[in-house]
């Protein structure tokens, strides 16, 4: 028989009967057998010294915090909300702050150096698509970063070659199961290396973090939305072409919906990205070069951007660019860009000239990624929507 | 007016002149694409469901909707009269108006009236009610079986298919949303 154990164990009193309480405590509930409880203790969190015997833990001494001013719980508060449903909540915070160490170490492993760029920049992008906030009272027009493009290319441009930000980003009017009005965004870049060098990176990071949340690569569970059908993370993963896309899932062609910028994204958006990345994961490649975005046009095949989304269980994680470093072409998509934005009557935001000066002064050849991390971590979870794999997510607050 | 940022389960929205309700929704955006919400609406005069999907800029006109609650006090020839449960407010409405509600009709019974731009478009009766069989042919006794049906006219004038071992004079429970025999109630 094992010797009676000693021990403090601190946590909250959720249920009290018969001489016993369920004690709460950050590993998970308790059983403790307590001569002095009451139902009046229920909601207190208390400090109990206690042995562990043979049927269970005895209290010997115990401290109580004060009871509660509000009834306990609160069915809108937030105990029922991070312990209902087996602590479903409190898993899926642990497995993120998992997977943000294990991306830093993998990223570091690599050579990586961690960057953090600020929040509120003077342009936030001119993407026709991206709304931005616009922040107050600061001394010149501030907004918040949609990305951290810019910044981290002008570190780029200053000499550091691998570098990556895992940080929050904003995008004003995005809200569904898997959109975030503020989200988390892991950026990185690599000097002197193309889209291919990303793509392989890319692969890496969602099967490292498949293995430490999950065990595997197999991806079984429902998240999203999405229903997985056992997609197999690892890579190498598939790669297919926009236009071959749209000829295998639709009844359309690629040079038809171009004609019309708004039907090829209610046809890509309705019908293809659905069933894109079921058996593995795939990379979309060879984007049009009128969707390249900061992206430079691939060097073989200047009809396309060289430019990658990944998808799995049909959700887009990420997108990557072989990266624009022409300063005269950036400039020009910019400026293409404002007008774009002024005639669809939306806000006109500023250009960065500090970034274009970065591209003046020489940036070297690079590519670079941005990942929904919010995305990868409910995928890994099987988080019903990316506000579930969030303390807070925007409904909460 | 509502905004695509205002689209919320069970708003009621005119769409092509009738009034519709949201059954469901979803906010779709490629990264670096245009933003559509795509919804499940439910035609609140016919029952329709469709897809319809709106891009973020557009607005969706508000439908004057209003349920209130009244209680079905007797029949006038073709015309159905109730009685705000609040303001006592009389109510005609005739048996087309009343729609499939009409075979389950008793007095006193509690209803849910839609209204759409202060016109009746709708009666909910309760979920469940219990009705008598008034006429069905004569059950087999000791056949506890429910796989095999047969029909029952009820007292409301509504026809229920029911189990081979009910018979005349029986009180039964009725789903008033599928029409279908829920359970023998034991009377006193």
């Amino acid at each position: 028989m094992a010797p009676a154990r000693d021990e403090t164990l601190r946590g909250r009193i959720t249920w009290v009967g018969g001489g016993r309480v369920r004690l709460e405590s950050d590993a998970g509930p308790l059983r403790v057998t307590w001569a002095d409880a009451h139902e009046e203790m229920v909601g207190r969190w208390a400090e109990m010294d206690a042995t562990e015997t043979t049927t269970g833990w005895v209290a010997r001494r115990v401290t109580l915090g004060a009871a509660p001013l509000a009834s306990f719980p609160k069915p809108s508060g937030d105990w029922l909300a991070f312990h209902g449903q087996e602590r479903a909540a409190i898993t899926r915070l642990r497995a993120r702050a998992q997977a943000s160490r294990t991306l830093r170490d993998l990223l570091e492993l690599e050579g990586f150096l961690e960057v953090e760029t600020p929040l509120a920049v003077p342009s936030p992008g001119l993407d026709l698509h991206l709304a931005a906030f616009e922040v107050q009272g600061m001394r010149a027009p501030r907004f918040l970063i949609t990305s951290p493009e810019y910044q981290m290319k002008r570190l780029l441009a200053a000499g550091l070659p691998r570098i990556y930000a895992l940080t929050r980003c904003f995008r004003k009017d995005e809200r569904g199961h898997r959109h975030e009005p503020e989200f988390t965004m892991l950026e990185w870049y690599r000097a002197f290396e193309n889209a291919d060098a990303l793509m392989r990176d890319t692969e890496r990071i969602v099967e490292t973090l498949a293995s430490a949340l999950t065990g595997g690569t197999r991806l079984a569970i429902d998240a999203l939305g999405a229903r997985s059908v056992g997609t197999e993370l690892a890579g190498p993963w598939d790669r297919l072409s926009v236009a071959d896309a749209i000829a295998r899932f639709t009844s359309h062609t690629l040079a038809e919906l171009l004609a019309e910028e708004e039907r090829f994204f209610l046809v890509w958006s309705h019908e293809v990205e659905p069933k894109l990345g079921f058996d593995r994961p795939v990379f979309v490649i060879d984007w049009p070069a009128s969707m390249a975005s900061l992206a430079r046009l691939h060097p073989d095949r200047p009809a396309y951007a060289d430019r990658f989304e990944a998808y799995v269980c049909g959700i887009e994680i990420c997108n990557g660019f072989g990266e624009l470093i022409d300063p005269i072409e950036q400039r020009a998509r910019l400026l293409r860009d404002q007008e774009a934005r002024r005639a669809a009557g939306l806000p006109v935001y500023p250009i960065d000239e500090r970034f274009l000066g970065a591209l003046e002064e020489g940036l070297p050849p690079c590519a670079g990624n941005a990942m929904g991390f919010d995305r990868v971590v409910a995928l890994l979870t099987g988080a019903p929507t990316v506000a579930d794999v969030m303390a807070f997510g925007s409904d909460r607050l | 007016m509502y905004e695509m940022s205002d689209i919320r389960k069970n708003l009621k929205v005119v769409l092509d002149g009738a009034p519709w309700t949201i059954v469901e929704f979803q906010f779709v955006k490629p990264g670096k694409g245009q933003a559509f919400t795509r919804t499940r609406v439910r035609n609140l005069l016919t029952g329709n469901v469709v897809e319809r999907t709106f891009k973020s800029n557009e607005s969706l006109e508000k439908a004057d909707i209003e349920e209130r609650q009244y209680s079905f006090s007797y029949k006038e020839g073709d015309s159905y009269v109730f009685m705000e449960t609040k303001t006592f407010e009389q109510l005609h409405l005739n048996q087309e108006q009343l729609g499939e509600a009409v075979a389950f009709m008793q007095d006193g019974m509690l209803v849910d009236v839609l209204f759409w731009n202060e016109k009746p478009i709708g009666v909910t009766p309760p979920t469940f009610v219990e009705l008598k069989v008034v006429e069905t042919e004569p059950g087999f006794k000791g056949d506890t079986s429910t796989n095999t049906l047969k029909a029952a006219k009820m007292d409301t004038g509504a026809t229920v298919m029911v189990p081979l071992f009910i018979n005349e004079g029986e009180t039964l429970k009725v789903d008033t949303r599928t029409g279908e025999y829920v359970e023998r109630v034991r009377t006193k």
